[in-house]
């Protein structure tokens, strides 16, 4: 993967920028004269961005290092670290970072397969393409919460659930019946997630497909070239880079999974992510000094996948502005 | 290259033939077959909880908690009737104005402060511009837990908690790296020329968005505020954590079907239906810039 290379992202954003310029006279004209006219009109939104997202942030780290509980706003104090030493040994909270983890990898590599898969299928032609493109999209439009509720009452339920019922057509009276979120709370999470997150891995590797250039692929037929050979040596290498980019986005938004823990478990069976504890923690709880310490850890882990993000979202930007 | 492989011209033909149509995305016939009955096959096991979900809505409450499942029981209205507060009298309404209050608004917010900073990025881009880009960005990498907690205690000080103007304001911050970077890839397909005209022109910064740049890249306005317009609706950490009676949105009134009670099925598949069509017909109508939008404006 991109780990080898350690081109800082400066770097590249600068050579990017770099590309930009053979559009030239006229916008070196504007930059020395005009300066301000030129970043008036980002500063509303580069304000309002930094005031709702960097100053809260700050604050949440400011916390973090703070004993307060809103049970007891007499022992309010700033500088302890007990909060962070609470984080990583508590075992329900290490759990909580473990599943997180757990739950990232797997939702994101299966949902990532799956998308391959179903976007070759796709791009080929046949009878009612266009229906099942939109059959594939719409998983991604059922909102979150309904699509949870769906799964747990609609599905899952051992008594009148959809999986149980196809049991008991396929298995007669005597069929097993499963009660799938207390026996697999883990899997019946994951098994949601994936099935809502790879239509949107679909899309993505489904546009990469298309954007394959077309002479190359006639070329290599001329070659003679078989189909595991174009798509080992042609289809791959150009999509290594959609698979990044659909894997990073989609790690970003399953970290965050708030919805789907909430409805279907409550975050019981072992199945509490950082970013519901971090809901319990200060609804519940209370404790906001914690809370604080927990949203940092979770900011860290996003961090980690962000650089690998922005340095995928920079390759593909350099292109487009080249 | 390739010519000195090429066998006869008439053969070369042909194989160009075939391999233009596996450049359009066609393989060989048999192939096709095979891949549309597979394709076939997975869109429907993908597709059918939407429809189950559909299916029961319309379905009587006795029918719809059935083992195995009754698919062909007959249709009735009495999930929606029941969910718009037939017999208990909790009307779904004030949820769903409110969501569409945060949404609406907020989206029109976004797309009013996304134009005039894409604007910035890209036709007369500022010095610094990638880096603008690339904090952008940076924002909608921040969880929202990570500054969940002061947004609810600086709420509760200031008596926001339940009110869905605040709501509203963070739906805004939340979707505006994503409005900036669609919008901005919109605006950089825009020839120069066009800005040069008006500048010669005389025309004001104004006047150049009003008459040039809205016109052109409507439609991927409208693509955007509709992206931004389901991630608002769809929100529910923020929404659940900040408000509860007065405030709360669609989502949050769906929480309060997690636990079972009774035969309810038709009534939370109907639901469902109710909340996410806004969602469907959203997603449906920027079909084709859905991928650019959930990518950042990365793919086109």
């Amino acid at each position: 993967m991109a780990t080898a290379t350690t081109t800082p992202l400066e770097t590249e954003t600068a050579k990017a920028a770099k590309k930009k310029e053979p559009k030239p006279s006229f916008s070196e004209r504007w930059m020395n004269k005009q300066g301000w006219t030129r970043r008036f009109p980002l500063l509303p939104a580069l304000v309002f961005t930094i005031i709702l997202t960097q100053i809260p942030f700050v604050a949440t780290l400011i916390i973090s290092f703070m004993n307060w509980q809103a049970n007891y706003p007499n022992e309010i104090a700033f500088g302890t670290l007990n909060n962070y030493v609470t984080v990583f040994t508590d075992p329900a909270l290490r759990s909580s970072v473990f599943f997180t983890i757990v739950l990232t990898v797997t939702v994101v590599i299966v949902s990532l397969a799956l998308g391959l898969g179903i976007s070759l299928l796709l791009n080929r032609s046949f009878f009612g393409r266009g229906i099942v493109r939109t059959f594939m999209i719409a998983p991604f439009l059922i909102v979150p919460v309904a699509a949870a509720l769906l799964w747990k009452h609609a599905i899952y339920n051992p008594v009148y659930g959809l999986l149980n019922g196809i049991l008991t057509i396929l298995g007669g009276q005597n069929a097993p019946q499963p009660d799938w979120i207390t026996d697999f709370p883990r899997l019946a999470i994951e098994a949601q997630l994936i099935w809502y997150w790879t239509p949107f891995m679909t899309l993505i590797l489904l546009a990469g497909l298309q954007s394959r250039p077309g002479d190359v692929l006639e070329a290599a037929s001329v070659d003679g070239a078989n189909p595991w050979q174009t798509f080992r040596w042609i289809t791959m290498p150009h999509m290594r880079r959609y698979l990044e980019l659909g894997g990073l986005l989609g790690s970003i938004y399953v970290v965050q999974t708030f919805d789907t823990v909430f409805v279907m478990t409550a975050g019981s069976l072992g199945t509490a992510n950082l970013p519901f504890t971090v809901y319990e923690t200060l609804y519940s709880a209370q404790d906001y000094g914690l809370a604080s310490a927990q949203g940092v850890v979770v900011v860290i882990f996003s961090i980690a996948i962000a650089t690998f993000l922005l340095r995928t979202v920079s390759t593909l930007f350099e292109e487009e502005t080249r | 290259m390739t010519t000195a492989l090429a066998p006869e011209p008439s053969k070369l033909a042909e194989k160009r033939k075939k391999s233009s149509e596996r450049g359009r995305g066609l393989g060989s016939r048999r192939g096709n077959v095979i891949a549309g009955i597979a394709a076939w096959a997975i869109g429907i096991l993908f597709v059918f909880p939407v429809f189950f979900m559909v299916l029961t809505s319309l379905h009587s409450e006795p029918n719809a908690s059935t083992n195995p499942p009754s698919f062909f029981a007959p249709l009735t209205l009495q999930g929606y009737q029941e969910f718009f507060g037939a017999s208990s009298g909790a009307s779904p309404w004030p949820p769903l104005i409110n969501s569409a209050t945060a949404s609406i608004i907020s989206t029109i917010l976004v797309i009013l402060l996304a134009i005039p900073a894409a604007y910035a990025l890209s036709v007369k881009p500022i010095k610094k511009w990638t880096d603008a880009m690339f904090f952008f960005l940076s924002t909608k990498m921040l969880p929202a837990v990570a500054g969940l907690l002061p947004l609810y205690i600086f709420a509760k000080y200031l008596g926001l908690l339940d009110n869905i103007n605040y709501l509203l304001i963070l739906y805004t911050a939340m979707n505006l790296p994503i409005a900036v970077w669609m919008m901005r890839s919109f605006l950089a397909d825009i020839p120069v020329e066009l800005f040069e005209a008006a500048a010669v022109d005389g025309a004001g910064l104004i006047r150049t968005l009003r008459s040039i740049i809205v016109p052109i890249i409507s439609p991927g306005i409208a693509a955007t505020a509709l992206i931004c317009f389901i991630f608002a609706w769809n929100e529910l950490l923020l929404a659940n954590t900040l408000t509860s009676v007065i405030a709360g949105t669609a989502p949050v009134f769906l929480t309060s079907f997690v636990t079972s009670q009774g035969l309810f099925l038709a009534k939370v598949c109907a639901a469902a239906t109710v909340v996410s069509l806004p969602v469907i017909i959203a997603g449906f109508a920027a079909q084709d810039k859905l991928v650019q939008g959930l990518s950042l404006g990365a793919v086109k």
